[in-house]
């Protein structure tokens, strides 16, 4: 086994790995991490394969761009969304394994049959005809193909605005001034103030000690809604109270 | 190292994203096994310009990951409204285009 | 003699006529079935407006018709005989390919004899049914219908070529079913106008395939053009046309084996038994056989044929007319007798077809005028139509009894009545073919004589054998006029059209003629004739006007009692035609309704339960879809695979 087969061994199984990951993940962010991580193996096996700029531009947009843009949207949709693993379509996933089989067996016995005793030319002669793999590829993008490069961006524009278009909500109403926001804030019911702080008229300032009211009873506003929901609120009897008046009169 | 290798590592990971096209219904996962195939076609590509000895492999692949971006962004656009108007990112949901 | 050309089998057939262009009075020909189809148009599509006036302009119209004829007469008297054919042609009907049809006329001896009878006999039927129709709520469509009738017929005998005339000849069986069935309230009304209809689509067949052929055969349908090429097709080609004309004309003129509708018929109101079934359309099937006569000529047993049918008719029909109590039907069967004769003569050949003209012209005037009279009789007997119930009305209907007399001395040939020079010359000619057709056709002649005698005897003498409540009485002048004037041409016509008008030189350039070279002398002819007639007419006197006549029909010989079901026409009809018919239409609805519509529901049931089932596919389920194309793919790299191995 030379250096090539290490490589591709080893990174050749962690993208198989990734993938499965991907399918068999629960969440879709752990998807997500298992697409990355295959996209990475597949970086390394590019610039394994003699093409160490598609490698770079694998990393930058995949793993980089995409995979970014794909997390963001699943910020969107909620992270916490995780599928049902229970098969809703009849025979939809027994057939799916079928084919899959199928198509993996017939794939591989197929590309083996064909393959198997083709030899590789390597690009060693093709990237030193333009000095180098990046060279080599940039020549053939502006000159053999570049009405395809041009069209690309003009889809790259598209898709961008494609994607505007699509994303975009329409907005019904004029924007509220920053009046009617007071007055609809007001308007709500809500306690419009800020809410008492722990400590208050106590001996204790920490942030589970309820703040004490005139009469002498607690608000459950100055407590954190976690403490109170554990119930742990530290206990305030009326002596203390009395004390206070105690150490406020004159 | 036979470059064949390659090209049956790329036919395992596309049969790996077809079948998780056909049983996972979160759309996004859908999309990023979508996203699994059209790698595997890459890494095939990059295996036969090894083979054949030039790079328009290679431009071909760079060019696949150019469409492949366009293709995320507007995808997702898609998931994004589709998901706004009905609250899920099932692909089974929006099923009204039937019999 | 197949393909080598038809030849003459006849003396004195006539040579084509040159067609002189229409001038003068002449360029009115398209008028004459103009008016009476204006004057149909007007009183049926007018609608109850027209209730009030429009039976008089439907008589107008005719008449308008009739004094143009007689004006187109007197032209043509005017004229060499070499150029009284004349033609008139108005645009092209039918242009396609080498198919083309002009509407254009021909009015020559022929035509004009028949244009004269049907208007004059229709001016005075129209006028007769002012007074017989008067009570009758829908007068004015029943003129309309005569209308439409005058001016089919008159479409028929003055087309120039064998399409127009079929347009006639579909336009009067149109007029004749809707006047058959005009009370159609009546169901047997209705049934014997269907059955009309029905029948006379069968001789229809005949015409229009006889047309089609005629076609192929000559390359046209024009007149001038069939009988100028006639020579030159093969016998066997004419023979078929002419038993094909012989069909329609067999269902035209209600002749054996088509006569069973005729009898029927008389469910229509008088006149048009008068004016359709016994004077004009039933005669189109002799003006059909007279026209076609150059085909008939080169065609010898074509004509055979049409003697042959002729003579089982005139039997037939007197028979029935012996038979029958209905006075219409008994004249109805004298109708179909008295056709036969015509047939037969025009069977003849040239020395038959000037007969058959003549005595249609005669037979067309008398029948008229008996016919009228019986309605006469019924309108004073409360539409009664059973001579047993008749009986004595001599002194009740003088004008009645006293025309009636004079169609009944022509009808059986008494001289000098029309009918007698007319008669006697058929069955004259008739010699000249076979001593036993004309034998026959004396025997027919006396049988002639019996039944009219036993008509005559049984409703003017005699007993009075009156229902209670009937007083009979005359008509009024509007219906005996017609009656007196039909009374003068039954008496005179014959005379005049043989010696002043000489019918034979007149017809001759059309039809053709050749003295009858008969065995026996003419002398001889009428005194056979005279004589059975005489002994026909003393035997009905003695059975109907000496003894007494039963008001129920006694049962009779097995030969009575056959005529009073017409011969068994309608079983025949029944047993050969309908249950066939009947049982075809079983099998076919059974083929129809299990094999066919099984093979269309079949398929379309194949169709849509198996498109009802692939439709559960189209899911709405993206992951469906991708799941079948996969396996397509799949499938794909199968066959892929399997090839490149093999």
């Amino acid at each position: 086994m030379n250096g090539e087969a290490w490589v591709f061994w080893i990174s050749g199984g962690f993208a198989v790995i990734g993938a499965l990951g991907l399918v068999l993940s629960r969440k879709a962010v752990h998807s997500a991490l298992w697409v990355a991580f295959t996209m990475i193996n597949l970086a390394i096996l590019y610039v394994a394969n003699a093409a160490p700029f598609l490698g770079m531009v694998q990393v930058i947009v995949y793993t980089g761009a995409v995979m970014m843009l794909f997390l963001f949207v699943l910020m969107v949709v909620g992270v916490d969304s995780s599928d049902s693993l229970i098969e809703t379509l009849k025979g939809q996933r027994l057939l799916a394994i079928v084919f899959g089989l199928g198509l993996a067996g017939l794939l591989v016995f197929g590309i083996g049959n064909g393959l198997m005793n083709a030899g590789s030319v390597g690009l060693d002669e093709a990237n030193a005809a333009d000095g180098g793999n990046v060279q080599g590829i940039a020549r053939l993008i502006f000159t053999d193909y570049l009405i395809a490069f041009e069209a690309t961006s003009a889809l790259l524009i598209t898709a961008a605005l494609g994607a505007m278009v699509l994303a975009h909500r329409e907005r019904w109403t004029a924007r509220a001034s920053q009046e009617e926001l007071s007055k609809q804030r007001f308007l709500s019911g809500v306690h419009p103030g800020n809410l008492p702080t722990p400590g208050v008229y106590a001996r204790h300032n920490a942030v589970d000690t309820p703040a004490l009211l005139p009469d002498g009873s607690i608000s459950l506003e100055s407590i954190p809604r976690p403490l109170e929901a554990r119930g742990d609120i530290r206990a305030i009897d009326h002596h203390e109270v009395n004390e206070v008046k105690e150490i406020d009169a004159p | 190292m036979n470059p064949s290798n390659y090209v049956i590592l790329s036919a395992v990971l596309f049969t790996i994203g077809a079948v998780g096209v056909l049983v996972r219904r979160n759309a996004i996962i859908v999309f990023m096994c979508v996203e699994l195939m059209l790698n595997a076609a890459n890494l095939a590509f990059v295996a036969f310009a090894r083979m054949n000895g030039n790079l328009d492999g290679q431009v071909v692949a760079f060019f696949v990951m150019v469409v492949a971006a366009s293709e995320v962004v507007v995808g997702l656009a898609i998931i994004v409204t589709i998901f706004r108007t009905r609250r899920s990112a099932s692909i089974d949901e929006p099923n009204l285009l039937k019999y | 003699m197949i393909n080598a050309g038809a030849v003459v089998w006849a003396e004195g057939a006539p040579v084509l006529q040159e067609v002189m262009p229409a001038t003068g009075v002449f360029s009115l020909i398209w008028l004459l079935i103009a008016l009476p189809l204006f004057g149909a148009a007007v009183l049926l599509l007018g609608g109850r407006h027209t209730n009030k006036w429009g039976p008089y302009l439907g008589v107008l119209t005719v008449f308008g018709s009739a004094v143009i004829a007689v004006l187109m007469l007197l032209g043509l008297m005017a004229r060499g005989a070499e150029e009284r054919s004349i033609g008139q042609s108005l645009f092209t009907w039918v242009f396609a390919g080498r198919f083309e049809v002009n509407m254009a006329f021909q009015l020559d001896q022929l035509s004009l004899v028949f244009v004269l009878l049907i208007t004059i006999v229709g001016t005075l039927i129209h006028i007769y049914s002012l007074g017989y129709m008067s009570h009758d709520p829908d007068k004015r469509k029943f003129f309309g219908y005569l209308n439409l009738f005058v001016g089919a017929m008159l479409l028929l005998v003055l087309a120039n070529n064998y399409l127009l005339l079929y347009v006639g000849w579909e336009g009067v069986g149109l007029a004749s079913y809707l006047l058959i069935g005009f009370w159609q309230i009546k169901p047997t009304a209705a049934a014997a106008a269907k059955k009309a209809f029905i029948i006379n689509r069968v001789g229809d067949v005949g015409l229009s395939i006889a047309i089609m052929v005629i076609f192929v055969t000559f390359g046209s349908v024009t007149f001038s053009d069939v009988f100028g090429q006639a020579g030159s097709a093969n016998e066997g080609t004419l023979t078929a046309i002419g038993l094909l004309l012989l069909l329609a004309a067999a269902g035209k003129s209600a002749q054996f084996p088509l006569q069973a509708w005729l009898l029927d018929a008389m469910e229509g109101p008088t006149p048009v038994s008068a004016l359709i079934h016994a004077a004009t359309m039933v005669t189109a099937g002799v003006y059909l056989i007279a026209r076609s006569n150059a085909i008939y000529d080169r065609a010898v047993w074509a004509a055979t044929a049409v003697v042959v049918v002729g003579l089982i008719t005139i039997f037939m029909g007197a028979i029935i007319g012996s038979a029958k109590d209905d006075i219409k039907k008994s004249l109805a069967g004298s109708t179909m007798s008295q056709i036969g004769y015509m047939i037969m003569a025009v069977g003849l050949g040239p020395i038959g077809y000037v007969f058959a003209i003549f005595h249609l012209l005669t037979h067309g005037v008398f029948k008229a005028g008996l016919f009228l009279g019986a309605g006469s009789v019924m309108h004073g007997m409360k539409d009664q139509v059973n001579m047993r119930r008749y009986g004595a009305l001599r002194a009740a209907m003088v004008v009645t009894f006293v025309t009636f007399m004079a169609g009944y001395l022509a009808i059986i040939g008494i001289p000098p009545f029309s009918g007698f020079w007319s008669k006697d010359e058929i069955i004259h000619a008739a010699f000249e073919r076979s001593p036993i057709i004309g034998g026959l056709a004396i025997l027919a002649a006396g049988i002639t004589g019996f039944y009219m005698t036993r008509m005559v005897a049984m409703t003017f003498f005699g007993k009075a054998r009156w229902e209670d409540d009937v007083h009979p009485h005359e008509s009024p002048a509007v219906m005996t006029i017609p009656l007196i004037i039909l009374a003068i041409g039954s008496t005179f016509l014959g005379m005049a059209l043989l010696f002043w008008g000489n019918i034979e030189t007149w017809l001759e350039p059309v039809v053709g003629f050749a003295t009858a070279k008969s065995p026996i002398s003419t002398t001889t002819t009428i005194a056979l004739s005279l004589a059975f007639v005489i002994v026909g007419a003393v035997i009905g006197w003695i059975s109907y006007a000496r003894r007494e006549v039963p008001i129920v029909a006694p049962r009779g010989s097995w030969l009575t009692r056959a005529a009073r079901q017409d011969l068994y026409g309608d079983a025949v009809n029944e047993s050969l035609v309908v249950r066939p018919s009947f049982l075809l239409s079983r099998v076919l609805i059974w083929f129809d309704s299990r094999v066919v519509d099984g093979i269309v529901n079949g398929s379309a049931a194949i169709v849509g339960g198996s498109s009802g089932r692939l439709r559960r596919y189209q899911s709405g389920f993206a992951r469906s879809y991708a799941l079948s194309m996969v396996g397509g793919a799949v499938f794909v790299l199968l066959a892929l695979v399997l090839v490149r191995l093999s």
